[in-house]
């Protein structure tokens, strides 16, 4: 029972922290926090179960098709709704509320999108659902998979970000907007590159949570909370943080579900979201001060 | 003369539900409801920017306290519990966020009624056993209604008088510029603990007040987060920082989205986030300062609104 919980709240970690590392980038490069961030998962979600069930497409093979649509449509919604604010914000703090408007308008719009044409009804398809034993528990084939996935996806990003030239100037974007551009950095490009990038790491969160979740065109919201969560838990912008705090929000979930009562899984994750930011403002590997 | 004036408006809105059926009393409760709501939000949120999201975790804990006390407490004391109950939750709420980055407020009110809808349903489902409540009170759609308007011209007197008093000055700075504001010796967090205590009060009380409207309660109704998500876009749309905004911004949505969520109910929610980015795009500061600034075009006094914006 205690081994097969902690294995299922890794697995689930695994997914919430490749979630969160989208939303991440999209706040800590573009500032723009993406209250839409969910339901860019959840036309994923919807994208890949299609594909699967009317071509038989399997999911790994959808990722591929969801993941440059995400960054295509990211790079869209940058373009078309948030450089207006830009512009007109100056650079000043307006931009964080009103970016936080609109793309709540944009929340509700994908989200009646989705009733429309899906329906409110829950949806999920069976891929790969037979067990596999690990030390002594069973564990589904695709949950492992995709957990698989979201660290190999999430340590890819991760190399890229050290290592190569791109990475490291999306680096100082984040850090130091105002000095970014002294040294060359096209600030408003890399901005909506990141943004972009999250939209991509927004549509492989939901391709790899649709192999074994079962979700509604309504779900948006939570998954934008838990990834915000996350976030903010890891400290903003910090991507080795977010990854670890997505496994320590899988965890706690899975064996509050486990052990207390599965219908208290929020109730733990505002706990903890409260308990830390009152702890550390900036959260648990975010930097002093600020 | 302003004095008679709003007591004469006051009173003729009053017997409105003499003259409407009881379709048009519903409306009326609606209208009142919703210009409250927009008024206390405005009244926290317009000076100091934080966006709260949390209006109908305090809207719904006001309901179901209702739908708790009222076969074991008489009416009035049933509100004042609710009021009771709603500061008190205001309190701890604000004690533990309102020392944050405004963004993690507005994340973490964006929550809120999923949590306490959440532990409410744990509550019931586990400890009292019973999902789902009766409320029976003989109270008709006018008697809420003159509650509501009353609350109403309370909200909107209260929030009159912080306009002018030294706290609404405090919260002005704090809303320009926190550090500022520190540093000239206002205490930040008493200020903000002080307004979103208030405000929160007077949401609950609305939730409380039309509770009676719903025969049967259960957390998922009460809960219900276009509560929330309406308020704001009223209050944005009238303009915040104004008195009268938000009731300029009520009465005009209320009606308009009455109006479309019978005649398209699926496309509803489509129709509501269209609303809201048009309010953020063309009318960022309100439909009161857009007026403002076009009168003051239009008599080509460029000099008052350089000065204004200054001041602003």
């Amino acid at each position: 029972m205690f081994l097969s919980t902690l294995f299922l709240g890794l697995v689930l970690g695994g997914t919430y922290a490749l979630l969160a590392l989208g939303l991440s980038l999209q706040y800590g490069i573009a500032r723009i926090m993406n209250l839409a961030y969910g339901e860019f998962m959840l036309l994923a979600c919807f994208a890949v179960t299609m594909m699967f069930t009317s071509w038989g497409l399997g999911p790994l093979w959808g990722l591929l098709v969801v993941v440059p649509l995400g960054y295509a449509l990211g790079w869209v919604i940058h373009t078309v709704m948030m450089r207006p604010l830009i512009k007109r914000s100056g650079g000043g703090g307006r931009l964080e509320v009103d970016t936080i408007l609109a793309t709540f308008g944009l929340l509700f719009v994908v989200q009646g999108l989705m009733l429309v044409t899906f329906g409110s009804d829950f949806t999920s398809y069976s891929y790969l659902n037979q067990g596999v034993g690990i030390l002594g528990t069973t564990i589904a084939a695709n949950r492992l998979i995709a957990f698989a996935v979201s660290l190999v996806i999430g340590f890819g990003l991760y190399a890229v970000l050290i290592r190569t030239r791109w990475g490291r100037a999306l680096r100082a974007v984040a850090l130091a907007p105002g000095s970014a551009y002294l040294v060359g950095i096209d600030v408003g490009k890399l901005g909506r590159q990141g943004f972009a990038l999250g939209g991509a790491l927004a549509a492989a969160g939901g391709a790899l949570i649709s192999m074994f979740q079962t979700f509604s065109a309504t779900d948006g919201v939570v998954f934008t909370m838990k990834a915000l969560i996350v976030v903010i838990m890891g400290g903003v912008g910090n991507i080795l943080g977010a990854l670890i705090a997505g496994l320590l929000l899988g965890l706690a979930e899975t064996f509050v579900a486990a052990f207390i009562d599965p219908g208290l899984t929020m109730a733990a994750t505002y706990t903890m979201f409260l308990a830390v930011l009152l702890w550390r403002p900036t959260g648990l590997f975010g930097k002093a001060g600020g | 003369m302003r004095y008679i004036l709003s007591v004469l408006g006051l009173a003729a809105l009053a017997v409105l539900p003499m003259f409407f059926g009881d379709y048009g009393t519903g409306l009326l409760v609606g209208l009142a409801g919703y210009v409250t709501l927009a008024t206390s939000w405005a009244m926290f949120s317009g000076p100091t920017r934080y966006i709260s999201l949390a209006t109908v975790a305090f809207f719904g804990v006001g309901a179901y306290t209702v739908a708790v006390l009222n076969e074991v407490l008489p009416y009035p004391l049933v509100l004042l519990c609710a009021a009771g109950i709603g500061a008190t939750m205001a309190l701890l709420v604000g004690l533990s966020t309102l020392r944050l980055a405004g963004i993690y407020f507005v994340i973490f009110s964006f929550g809120l009624a999923e949590l306490v809808r959440q532990l409410i349903t744990w509550f019931e489902v586990n400890v009292t056993g019973t999902l789902g409540r009766y409320i029976f009170l003989d109270l008709e759609a006018k008697h809420i209604y003159w509650q509501l308007l009353a609350l109403g011209a309370a909200t909107l007197a209260l929030s009159a008088w912080i306009r002018r008093s030294r706290l609404g000055l405090a919260l002005r700075v704090i809303g320009d510029d926190e550090t500022v504001a520190a540093h000239s010796g206002i205490n930040l967090a008493r200020t903000k603990l002080v307004l979103f205590v208030a405000s929160s009060t007077i949401i609950t009380l609305v939730g409380a007040i039309q509770a009676p409207r719903w025969v049967y309660v259960e957390p998922s109704i009460v809960f219900n987060p276009t509560v929330s998500f309406l308020t704001v876009i009223m209050a944005l749309l009238g303009g915040a920082t104004k008195l009268w905004g938000p009731l300029c911004g009520a009465v005009p949505l209320f009606l308009l989205f009455e109006w479309l969520s019978a005649r398209f109910p699926d496309h509803f929610s489509i129709l509501l986030g269209l609303m809201f980015m048009a309010v953020v795009y063309a009318l960022p500061d309100g439909v009161l300062a857009a007026l403002e600034r076009f009168r003051r075009k239009g008599n080509g006094d460029k000099t008052a609104e350089t000065a204004k914006e200054a001041s602003a």
